[in-house]
């Protein structure tokens, strides 16, 4: 019972970060109806950008909270600017083209990010300094690692500050009159394209901290380390509604536990595999997601 | 067109295939033999994801998982049987270069088989998703295959698969295409040709002029699957090794690229960017580091200036002469 | 009768480009001077376990420079070319078919991770061109036939010296395993270290595994932890043992971590840091190793590349010299033979298939080499027969604690 538990400690840790990842698919996808392949990528340069403000810093050597702190809010504003960079350079020259010319754009900045991080970064994995110390907590004979509490806490900020900003702003909701429908939006009068940025740079800041903290936790960084999580973030938003905020949150934590057990109880070479038979099964008997809501196609 | 001219041109192509296939590995150092080879299988791959992508409009990315099932299944047969069988049919007085041209044809129409088999399993439970959705079903499909095949030990599992027998070369690697390029030719240049491209320009209208949209995405899927996996299994006999991973999603993109490059609803484009992409790694191996960042650059300024990549939906046709002949076998 | 092209003058482009592309490639390689003996390699220059390739290669360099600056063999200087594989298997059995085909290399040297060598050697051993691996240790590599060589130990003696350490020297008597079911060394060597132990009288308390390149272990670990071993080993390349080793940690695994030689890189530091506190692995040679063939090799490796050479860096120089030393003896009873491997491979050419022969013959039967790694002597199955060492991982470097002979 008590590895059980400690088991769910992991899973619940390691999806929060999916749940992080995911936040940045299921809006833009909500404001552009695109999947925005370089997500992961993204992700993966904000993990980059704290390693190179953390070593900067010194953060690993002499951490503190400050600098901890800085090294995370530095890592967000880098990618912040990079998705509004890659939305107005690659994705808005193709908005009105078909979906599927979206798609392949969207799978060349992925290939781009990559093989430029391979280039300038190096495709050697690097350490990520501990910018925070690991303290061990137990609880009877649980451990949890504070690491884990931080992943933990700092998603459920960000995911609160990010609900705030939605739901009790105005920018929040000329965000959601766009993915509701964007050409009454433009009608309106609500400046489509500065909205899409902001959608962009909020789900690409989301990603850096996702980053962030998965250097924390591993603790390595590697150029393609986006990709796979990326995949599985994406699958994750599919699961709780594309589009759907909570719904984001929701499927990455049930990623990362479901993925967590299959790898503890079952085989952990089937650890990728979860992921996509998840998402089968999703579409099969429930396309919109576990949160999400119907939607009719109109002819 | 009559039967005669038909029968000459199959001589023609037949011909020339046994020419370069006897007489190019002499003439040429391995290396580039391989690349060539390569090329061949690449093109086998780009026009039977044409089928589905290109023609019938089904955003399929998981191609590798059909590749790879071909691969896996044809590799096995002969890795288990081939040898043995050889071996007892040249006690039997059977020549050997007839019996390992049977085992392998055999073990290729297998694993075609088998990854049709998958295909099916893949393009029914997709049939109502549509674009993006579909792009990432068939994504996972292809996955979850790659992670099944890296678990059975009996292929390697997750260390690769080695000593597979070497029987696949260049001859026949251009078989193959040939037999997909006309197989996709033949049918596309037919009436189910334009119910697939009608899937294609508006699925809802089609259905509702009565064609059976169901069967025509799924029999794409099936036979888009098959070519795969023939392709796949000339692949594990040319390179004696197989891993799981040469069949990622990274490699079913690289087809999607192909058949994007040379046009979706272009065979002669498929055809041409698959050579172009199987040479092109190996020419800017020199500068390698830079050589995938020039890709994907490349990608992107497609996309973006000429998104219905070389050819869009038309065909390197011989002019006059072309047209004439497309005419004729569209009016039998 | 007017053939016309109908299609843009993008897709004429593409067609003339396409035509360029292939004089290109064609006319590239082959070339050979002749006053040159050309030897292949074939390693992870980049990739998951770059450091691998790197110190091999460098080992490779260094000898291969003071061999030439001795004056070469036979007056022909030696010249090596290197390819990356990245450190994946299709990737190697790639090059070494271009280094055997367009180079025309006269034997190759590589790879580091079984997993490549097992995809490289038959390619190897069907052209007849000797393959010498510095570093692969699981057995099938050499089983893979007659013109395969390696210059260290296998994975069969590899497993006992841990089993051996972790009984005996540890009194560890429940063990349980992590391996890495991706790689043939890693499942090898874990296999062997079970079939000892419990020879021995252990138990292996459970058995879990990852896929390498994995991040996150803590499911595996968590579950190991609960079985309650003494100890756990970890056959696997430092890339992923150092994040193991931090996470275990974390999740308050304070027992002692034992590994293998493919533990060894000076990156294992950077990633694992004081988690690496109590853990021990079996490697090829000490750096604490007194005699004058290791410190000879100290000095002029620090001297060089600035850095403690690892014991791949080791091996890879031991390989070359294991290779210099076939081609010297070549040289001396058939000098005629030894020509013919010098310069550009000529189409058709037995005389250099025959040299190549007899290379094989006489890399097959050398005995008592003097390497850094301790000496070479190659058994019937062409393998090296040698000790191990056991080292301590401490905060910067490593600490010997014994030797274990086979």
């Amino acid at each position: 019972m008590q590895e059980f538990l400690q088991q769910l400690v992991n899973g619940v840790a390691w999806g929060s970060i999916y749940s992080l990842i995911a936040l940045g698919y299921t809006m833009v996808y909500g404001v552009l109806r695109l999947i925005n392949f370089a997500h992961g990528d993204v992700y993966m340069v904000g993990a980059y950008a704290g390693l190179f403000s953390a070593l900067w810093l010194r953060a690993g050597t002499e951490p503190s909270l400050g600098k901890a702190l800085l090294v995370l809010l530095f890592a967000m504003a880098v990618c912040a600017l990079l998705g509004v960079v890659i939305e107005r350079a690659a994705y808005r020259p193709v908005r009105r083209h078909p979906r599927l010319t979206s798609l392949i754009t969207a799978i060349g900045v992925s290939l781009l990010l990559e093989n430029l991080g391979i280039v300038v970064f190096g495709a050697r994995p690097r350490a990520f300094p501990e910018i925070v110390r690991s303290q061990r907590l137990e609880l009877g004979s649980i451990v949890i690692g504070s690491h884990q509490f931080l992943v933990l806490g700092v998603a459920l900020i960000l995911m609160l500050l990010l609900q705030l900003i939605v739901h009790r702003t105005r920018i929040g909701k000329a965000m959601r009159a766009v993915s509701f429908n964007a050409d009454a939006a433009r009608l309106m009068g609500i400046p489509t394209d500065s909205v899409i940025a902001f959608t962009f740079a909020l789900g690409s800041a989301l990603a850096a901290a996702a980053g962030v903290l998965v250097g924390l936790y591993l603790p390595r960084v590697d150029p393609l380390m986006g990709l796979i999580p990326g995949l599985k973030a994406f699958v994750a938003a599919v699961l709780g509604g594309i589009g759907n905020i909570p719904g984001a949150m929701v499927g990455g934590l049930v990623m990362g536990i479901a993925e967590t057990m299959v790898v503890a109880y079952l085989a952990p070479t089937y650890r990728d595999a979860i992921a996509f038979a998840l998402l089968i099964l999703i579409l099969l008997f429930r396309p919109t997601g576990l949160l999400g809501k119907r939607e009719v196609e109109k002819v | 067109m009559s039967a005669g001219i038909r029968f000459l041109r199959l001589l023609a192509i037949f011909g020339g295939i046994l020419g370069l296939g006897t007489l190019l590995p002499r003439a040429v150092n391995p290396y580039l033999m391989q690349i060539i080879t390569l090329s061949g299988i690449n093109i086998i791959l780009a026009v039977s994801l044409n089928l589905i992508n290109g023609f019938t409009g089904q955003f399929s990315i998981g191609h590798a998982g059909f590749m790879a099932v071909g691969a896996y299944l044809s590799a096995a047969f002969t890795f288990y049987l081939g040898r043995d069988g050889v071996a007892a049919l040249a006690a039997a007085g059977v020549p050997e270069g007839v019996a390992v041209s049977g085992f392998l044809l055999a073990g290729l129409i297998l694993g075609g088989l088998a990854a049709a088999l998958s295909g099916l399993l893949v393009g029914l439970p997709t049939l109502r998703l549509r674009g993006d959705y579909l792009a990432i079903a068939t994504l996972g499909f292809g996955e979850i295959i790659r992670v099944i095949l890296l678990n059975i030990d009996a292929v390697g599992g997750a260390r690769g698969f080695a000593d597979i027998p070497p029987w696949s070369n260049l001859t026949w690697v251009l078989v193959w295409s040939a037999v997909t390029i006309g197989v996709a030719w033949n049918l596309v240049h037919s009436t189910h040709g334009r119910a697939f491209i009608s899937v294609r320009e508006d699925e809802i209208a089609a259905e509702a002029l009565g064609i059976d949209t169901t069967r025509y995405k799924v029999v794409a899927f099936v036979l888009g699957a098959f070519f795969a996996g023939v392709a796949g299994g000339l692949f594990g006999h040319y390179l004696a090794y197989l891993h799981t991973n040469s069949f990622t999603f990274i490699k079913s993109i690289e087809v999607v690229i192909m058949v994007v490059l040379g046009g979706m609803g272009s065979i002669t484009g498929s055809v041409l960017a698959a050579i172009v992409l199987t040479a092109l790694p190996e020419v800017l191996r020199p500068v390698r580091e830079y050589r995938m960042v020039i890709y994907s650059l490349l990608l992107i300024v497609l996309m973006i200036t000429r998104p219905q990549g070389l050819f869009g939906t038309r065909e390197l046709g011989l002019g006059r002469l072309g047209r004439r002949l497309r005419d004729l076998s569209v009016a039998r | 009768m007017r053939f016309l092209i109908q299609p843009t003058v993008g897709g004429a482009g593409w067609c003339a480009g396409v035509a360029l592309l292939f004089v290109a490639v064609a006319g590239c390689g082959g070339g050979g001077n002749a006053e040159e003996v050309l030897i292949g390699g074939y390693m992870g220059l980049t990739g998951d376990v770059a450091t691998f390739g790197e110190a091999t290669q460098n080992g490779i360099v260094m000898a291969i420079d003071e061999i030439n600056a001795a004056g070469g063999i036979g007056g022909k200087k030696l010249r090596v070319r290197i390819e990356d594989d990245q450190g994946r298997s299709e990737e190697a059995a790639t090059v070494v078919r271009k280094l055997i085909s367009q180079d025309g290399v006269i034997a190759v040297l590589g790879d580091i991770p079984s997993s490549n060598s097992l995809a490289a050697a038959p390619i190897c051993q069907a052209a007849g061109v000797p393959m010498i691996t510095p570093s692969s240790t699981n057995p099938k590599v050499t089983q893979t036939g007659d013109y395969i060589f390696r210059v260290c130990f296998i994975d069969d003696f590899q497993g006992t010296v841990m089993a051996k350490f972790a009984y005996e020297h540890k009194n560890i008597r429940k063990a349980a395993i992590l391996r890495d079911v991706r790689s043939d060394y890693s499942v090898g060597l874990a296999d062997y270290f079970i079939s000892t132990f419990t020879k021995l009288g252990g138990t292996i308390v459970a058995d879990q595994s990852y896929s390498r390149g994995d991040t996150e272990f803590r499911p595996q670990l968590t579950s190991l932890k609960g079985a309650k071993p003494e100890a756990i080993f970890v056959p696997g390349y430092y890339n992923d043992v150092g994040l193991i080793v931090r996470q275990a940690r974390e999740l308050g695994i304070e027992e002692p971590l034992l590994g293998g030689d493919g533990w060894d890189s000076p990156e294992l530091f950077a990633l694992g840091q004081e988690s690496l506190r109590n853990t021990y692995f079996s490697n090829h040679y000490s750096t604490e190793d007194q005699s004058p063939a290791v410190q000879r090799f100290l000095q002029a490796y620090k001297a060089r590349f600035n850095a403690v050479p690892d014991a791949l860096a080791a091996l890879g120089y031991d390989a070359a010299q294991f290779l210099a030393a076939g081609l010297r003896r070549l040289h001396e009873e058939d000098a005629a033979a030894f020509t013919k491997l010098a310069g550009a491979a000529r189409a058709g050419d037995q005389g250099r298939a025959q040299a190549r022969a007899k290379l094989r013959d006489l890399l097959a039967g050398i005995r008592g080499l003097e390497g850094v790694t301790g000496s070479i002597s190659v058994d019937e199955n062409r393998n090296a027969v040698k000790p191990a060492v056991v080292l301590a991982v401490k905060s910067s470097g490593y600490e010997y604690v014994t030797t274990i002979e086979p």
